[in-house]
């Protein structure tokens, strides 16, 4: 009790004092950009286009745990985490975010370096209540998992 | 642990259905760990009338099932006999003669009275709370929750969790925490994180020796309150289920020789059945947000056993107790009841009544303040409208010159019998909220349909934790037609103003309030203050109902 917070700074406090003394290298690296960005995949406009341009339909896997808000908070920065459990998935070497209502589906893709848990946590904007989907890549075959995110007018609770 | 079947054949001494009158609060405890649970008290200081909902559909899974059960079909499934004490806590049967005979129910100095007697046999009892203690009266509003916080610690509330009490602010709810709550109350929520790095905000459980057993308390917060209510009141905090956190929690607690695991939850009865048959290694989890007095303990199957879960009313009309005997680390038997407190049958606390004299002392005039009477019975609770909504439509419609108005579907919100005074601290017991502000707005036919969809959705969907808020959103001058067994966006149909269909692309003049978003406007309780003063008497009330299908033989609804 009472103990989470010793200093009587939370981390963001923390960081925000000691912001002034780093330097933070925010290089932009835009050859290995291009390398992984799927411009194609990105400028789909529907869930089927978008799993065509990636290479297929998915098959679901129980190795993709897929972290989303039931009911979004905010549905312009939507908190999401993809974990791989090696043991049933291993070999992960891409993740993809696939939001299905929005104008362009695909959110976003993250390169798993070779020997590296595969981990991704990131915000998303959700433009309307549907399915979100975490694909992985693997030895050159796709996985993925679905959960429902909703996005309300909100009000009225209680 | 409980398992499977630990509980089969136990003597769960009497319903409270059975208890008599003589002393229907001399109830034997049953072996070593002892837990009151009060939850949703809504700020209610003094004793109060609730009647309880008509309408509490059910649907898909919950269709038929507590708390989905009103009048008859919950006396018959609890085997409580109409006309009596009993039937008259449950349920909203013959609710004016029976509230006359019985009075009324509640209030804190009761409480406490009721508490100690409970807690005198039974060594280190525990008193939790499960939320919406700080908001819903006048003084409570105007005391930022002082007079709560003041009141519960008097009354000796162990551990708590929160909802309402988010409206406060951030900075007023930890100030609470620090000043006020330290050392005496522990105020808990596992699913309360930092929004930026997940970081938890409060501790998320207490791990306490109860004559020798270790118990473990989690909290959870209402997950959707930064939905339901302004986001802008709770901002860097996110909220939210977090079932897997919570499991983790539960093993880590277990790992650290918890022989008890307590979940206490505002996470409302139907998403609480759904995370009990989805978690393991919760013994039990005691319920509120949704305010459904449950008249027994509902075992819900899980992959390692059985989790009990409980919901204890609002308003306090209704002390939990629970009991379980505890050997050997395991769990031998158990007993719940829940209590109707009656405050006739209660003295009141000497200790407890002068704090609260104290209270109000400084506001007696405000509160007292009579606006005007009323003929009709007036309430709120229920899936819609009651005559105290109705009332609020018809103030914004007339002193705004509004075609529709809206009104939030809130549980909270007390009874006022007929031949009443209606006075400001009743008026405020229906909106004394924090983001309290009147609008008018344009609405297009097309957005007024989003809307009940969007809350119908709130209510229907068929995975509780798909559902956020309270009961639909209550309407004046808007007539529908609703089907909650439909998919989302379908539900809603047949949307008239006076009489005549509604126009998709035809703009509607609409009062409300209670905005989630940031607003400018005069405060709900000067519109309908100023109209109860003109209106002098309220009669004749026309309670506006959805046309609802789809229905047949559901036992959450009755005419």
């Amino acid at each position: 009790m009472g103990n989470l917070d010793p200093l009587g700074l939370t981390r963001r406090g923390l960081i925000r004092v000691s912001s002034a003394l780093l330097v933070v290298a925010a290089l932009p690296q835009k050859i290995w950009a291009t390398a992984l960005r799927p411009e194609t995949a990105f400028q789909t406009t529907t869930l089927e286009a978008t799993f065509d341009a990636l290479g297929g339909v998915p098959q679901a896997s129980d190795g993709i745990i897929f972290s989303t808000p039931d009911i979004a908070e905010n549905g312009a920065v939507v908190p999401i985490r993809i974990e791989i459990d090696p043991s049933v998935l291993p070999d992960v070497s891409k993740l993809y975010v696939i939001v299905e209502k929005n104008p362009n589906p695909l959110a976003a893709v993250f390169q798993v370096p070779p020997n590296t848990p595969p981990y991704a946590e990131t915000r998303v904007k959700v433009a309307q209540t549907g399915n979100l989907y975490a694909v992985a890549e693997a030895n050159g075959e796709l996985y993925m998992m679905q959960r429902e995110t909703k996005v309300t007018l909100g009000g009225c609770g209680g | 642990m409980l398992a499977l079947g630990a509980a089969a054949g136990l003597a769960l001494p009497g319903v409270a259905a059975r208890a008599t009158t003589q002393s229907p609060y001399d109830i034997a405890p049953v072996g070593n760990v002892h837990l009151l649970h009060m939850t949703d008290a809504h700020a209610q200081l003094m004793p109060v009338h609730y009647r309880e909902p008509q309408v509490n559909i059910g649907v898909h899974n919950a269709r038929n099932r507590s708390p989905h059960l009103v009048g008859k079909a919950l006396l018959e499934r609890y085997q409580i006999a109409l006309d009596t004490r009993q039937a008259h806590a449950y349920t909203h049967l013959n609710y004016s003669a029976a509230a006359l005979e019985f009075g009324q129910v509640g209030g804190f100095a009761h409480l406490a009275t009721l508490i100690k007697q409970l807690k005198s046999g039974r060594p280190d009892a525990l008193l939790l709370d499960g939320g919406d203690l700080w908001q819903g009266s006048a003084t409570a509003l105007w005391t930022q929750g002082q007079d709560m916080v003041d009141a519960s610690k008097l009354l000796g509330i162990d551990v708590m969790t929160g909802h309402w009490e988010f409206t406060l602010g951030t900075d007023r709810v930890q100030s609470i925490i620090k000043n006020d709550l330290a050392g005496q109350t522990a105020f808990l929520a596992q699913n309360i994180r930092d929004k930026e790095f997940g970081d938890p905000v409060f501790p998320s459980h207490v791990m306490r020796e109860l004559n020798g057993v270790p118990v473990a308390i989690i909290g959870q917060a209402f997950p959707y309150t930064p939905v339901a209510n302004p986001a802008y009141l709770m901002e860097g905090w996110s909220f939210g289920i977090r079932e897997r956190e919570l499991q983790v929690k539960i093993d880590e607690v277990r790992s650290k020789g918890a022989q008890v695991v307590v979940l206490l939850s505002h996470n409302g009865a139907d998403t609480d059945m759904k995370l009990a048959s989805r978690v393991s290694g919760l013994d039990v989890i005691l319920g509120g947000h949704t305010h459904d007095a449950i008249p027994r303990a509902l075992e819900i199957k899980n992959p390692r056993g059985i989790t009990l879960v409980t919901n204890a009313g609002s308003n306090g009309k209704f002390l939990g107790v629970l009991d379980f005997d505890v050997r050997g680390g395991r769990i031998k038997n158990w007993s719940y009841k829940l209590l109707p407190v009656f405050s006739d049958l209660l003295t009141p606390d000497p200790d407890m009544s002068a704090l609260i004299n104290e209270i109000r002392a400084p506001y007696a005039q405000q509160l007292g303040e009579v606006l005007a009477t009323t003929d009709e019975l007036l309430y709120r609770r229920g899936n819609f409208n009651g005559s105290f909504d109705q009332l609020i439509c018809n103030a914004l419609r007339d002193e705004l010159d509004a075609e529709i108005a809206f009104s939030p579907g809130f549980r909270w919100g007390t009874t006022l019998l007929p031949a009443s005074d209606i006075t400001m601290e009743d008026l405020m017991a229906q909106v004394a909220i924090t983001y309290p502000a009147v609008t008018v707005n344009e609405m297009s036919g097309a957005a007024l349909k989003t809307v009940l969809e969007d809350v119908a959705d709130n209510l229907f969907n068929p995975d509780p934790y798909y559902q956020q808020g309270g009961d639909m959103v209550r309407v004046g001058g808007l007539g529908y037609r609703l089907t909650p067994t439909a998919v989302a966006g379908k539900r809603i149909g047949r949307l008239t103003v006076k009489g005549r269909p509604v126009e998709a692309g035809k703009s509607y003049k609409v009062a409300g309030w209670a905005s989630v978003r940031r607003v400018e406007g005069e405060p709900i309780w000067d519109v309908v203050g100023r109209w109860l003063r003109s209106q002098k008497v309220v009669s004749n009330l026309s309670i506006e109902q959805p046309e609802v299908m789809g229905l047949l033989d559901n036992l959450g609804f009755e005419d």
